[in-house]
């Protein structure tokens, strides 16, 4: 136990465990502070921070489903000027360290937002949120799109430098998420965010219409983990040398396991959160345990590990 | 606006009694010292069904009285409708059964600092909180009148002992099966008018907040409403269970009602924003 490695890094960022909050899933940390302390964690990833201060979409926002929920939001947040005026400070006050996830209308938006980052001591990485299936325009879904996905990284890295980590967050709402996957990682990514929300609908028989007010949502839990669980293999089997961030319904340490056999370097801990704010510390130590007792030396050695030969 | 629920603690709780009243059951929980940090309008979340439940959301509901003198040491008394599969489980829940709480939750009803003439409106379960801030205003010296609503006598909510402390109560339903046939809303203009209302404190669905705060405004008179939307965590960080509401910037907000509410300024909600914005 004693000699058990249990870090991870993603790009050339090293963290002490392969935890971390999802994004939108524990706001800017402050929330479940109270109820463990960060510090004990991977890294918090921020909720998807946008230019300008906004309000996000009507009630009903959230409608529970079977093993998951959905959700619209529609990215609400404060805007990056009081993000980086109130969040980041705190967050680096508490020693915690902090994966920034950032969302954009277009493609000069998300490099606007890097330019922001770019100065901003205490940042262990940026997620870019290309697959926010809660957007107006459907059609804003860059990670549907290789061309249009490879735009806003390219825009990012040029903007960010060198220094900072570039994960980005794909849709598993596509055809061939490798395909994806690919365009992005040649576009400067140094790893991949796997996966958002599938994009989901319930309509409510009692007033016979969409019951969100949005009409459409992400559907997250451990419903969709088997999906999440697909796009990582799928991707490391394409990509076995880029680092995955993986999330999607994991709420106990063998849940994470699967997606680290899968070929996850880190995981995110999202929906769980929300019905036990102490889940991410639960995941992390029977992960720790479950890793010791299957006889592995570090977590390094389980990443991909059900890709094995023979 | 508030940053966290500064008090909350996850715990598990022990089930002490569980009585049907009514169309509702009565649940009191083991809080043990927690009792002293919830005020009346906080409110609990619990997790429903099994650890492995398909159902993986908590389920709110409002604190209707603490009390710290009972034989089991500190309490919390819940009143729950078994409407939806999550309420039906915790109400078919037996005595020792061991629930996993988040509590206390939530802005609570401001106290006057002076005796002051309260006027307390509950629709359907939503009473069950203001029994609770009724004996504090009671203890404070307030004047307690009560009207309570519902479609029909049987969606009151209206125990023995909790009518000890207010000074009036009156009841109305939609259908004339008990108290007096129409709404929560008849009389509040008059009694405005006559002078015997400093203060509105009121719960229940949100036509009937949104109606109260109309006369509250038209008649000057504070007006504290705990607001309903549905919420996925409780804590604050799921952005669910927002109401657009004036902030102190004069900007419209759209607050948290887990941790800028359920307790709010009726004069501050947008209501006629809810659900469009």
């Amino acid at each position: 136990m004693a000699n058990f490695d249990f870090s991870t890094t993603l790009g050339n960022s090293w963290f002490p465990t392969p935890l971390f909050t999802a994004s939108g899933c524990a706001s800017s940390g402050r929330e479940l502070s109270q109820f463990f302390s960060l510090r004990e964690i991977g890294a918090v990833v921020t909720k998807s921070i946008m230019l300008k201060p906004r309000l996000g979409r009507p009630t009903p926002r959230m409608a529970e489903t079977p093993s998951g929920m959905l959700n619209s939001i529609g990215l609400q947040g404060p805007g990056i000027d009081a993000f980086l005026a109130n969040d980041i400070p705190w967050l680096v006050a508490q020693n915690v360290k902090v994966i920034v996830s950032i969302a954009g209308e277009s493609v000069e938006e998300y490099a606007v937002l890097a330019r922001r980052l770019r100065a901003v001591p205490g940042i262990s990485a940026v997620e870019v949120n290309i697959s926010c299936p809660n957007v107006e325009n459907r059609g804003l879904v860059f990670a549907c799109d290789p061309m249009a996905s490879r735009a806003v990284i390219e825009g990012v890295r040029r903007t960010l430098g060198g220094e900072i980590p570039i994960f980005a967050k794909l849709s598993p709402d596509v055809t061939d998420i490798a395909e994806i996957a690919r365009e992005v990682v040649s576009a400067g990514a140094d790893g991949l965010s796997l996966i958002n929300t599938v994009l989901g609908m319930v309509i409510n028989t009692d007033t016979m219409r969409p019951h969100l007010a949005g009409k459409t949502g992400g559907l997250s839990g451990p419903a969709i983990r088997p999906v999440a669980v697909r796009a990582i293999y799928q991707v490391h089997q394409a990509l076995p040398k880029i680092p995955i961030l993986g999330m999607g319904g994991v709420r106990s340490g063998r849940d994470a396991l699967e997606l680290i056999l899968a070929g996850a370097s880190g995981v995110s801990i999202g929906t769980a959160t929300f019905s036990n704010p102490h889940a991410i510390i639960d995941v992390q130590n029977e992960l720790c345990e479950l890793l010791i007792s299957k006889g592995f030396n570090s977590l390094r050695e389980a990443v991909g590990f059900a890709h094995r030969l023979d | 606006m508030n940053l966290i629920n500064r008090q909350a603690q996850q715990l598990s709780s022990t089930l002490i009694s569980n009585k049907r009243i009514g169309q509702y059951n009565q649940l009191l929980l083991n809080i043990g010292e927690l009792v002293h940090s919830c005020r009346p309008g906080n409110f609990v979340a619990i997790a429903v069904g099994s650890e492995n439940s398909g159902m993986i959301l908590r389920r709110a509901f409002a604190i209707s009285r603490v009390s710290h003198r009972s034989e089991y040491g500190g309490t919390m008394e819940l009143i729950v409708a078994p409407h939806g599969a999550g309420s039906r489980w915790l109400c078919a829940q037996e005595e020792g059964a061991q629930l996993d709480i988040v509590v206390p939750l939530g802005t609570a009803f401001g106290i006057p600092t002076a005796p002051a003439q309260a006027l307390l409106i509950g629709g359907g379960y939503g009473s069950a909180p203001l029994f609770g801030l009724a004996e504090v205003l009671k203890a404070r010296g307030c004047r307690v009148d009560m009207i309570l609503g519902a479609s029909s006598a049987g969606k009151i909510y209206a125990p023995t002992e909790g009518k000890r402390s207010v000074n009036s109560l009156k009841i109305y339903t939609e259908d004339g099966s008990a108290g007096i046939l129409g709404k929560v809303t008849d009389p509040i203009e008059q009694l405005i008018l006559e002078g015997a209302v400093d203060v509105i404190y009121s719960c229940g669905p949100m036509g009937m907040l949104s109606a109260i705060s109309s006369l509250a405004k038209a008649g000057d008179i504070v007006h504290q409403c705990a607001v309903e939307e549905s919420m996925a965590c409780g804590i604050g960080v799921c952005m669910t269970c927002v109401i657009p509401v004036e902030k102190e910037d004069g900007e419209i907000g759209m607050l948290r009602s887990c941790i800028d509410g359920p307790v709010m300024d009726g004069d501050k909600v947008q209501w006629h924003l809810v659900g469009r914005v």
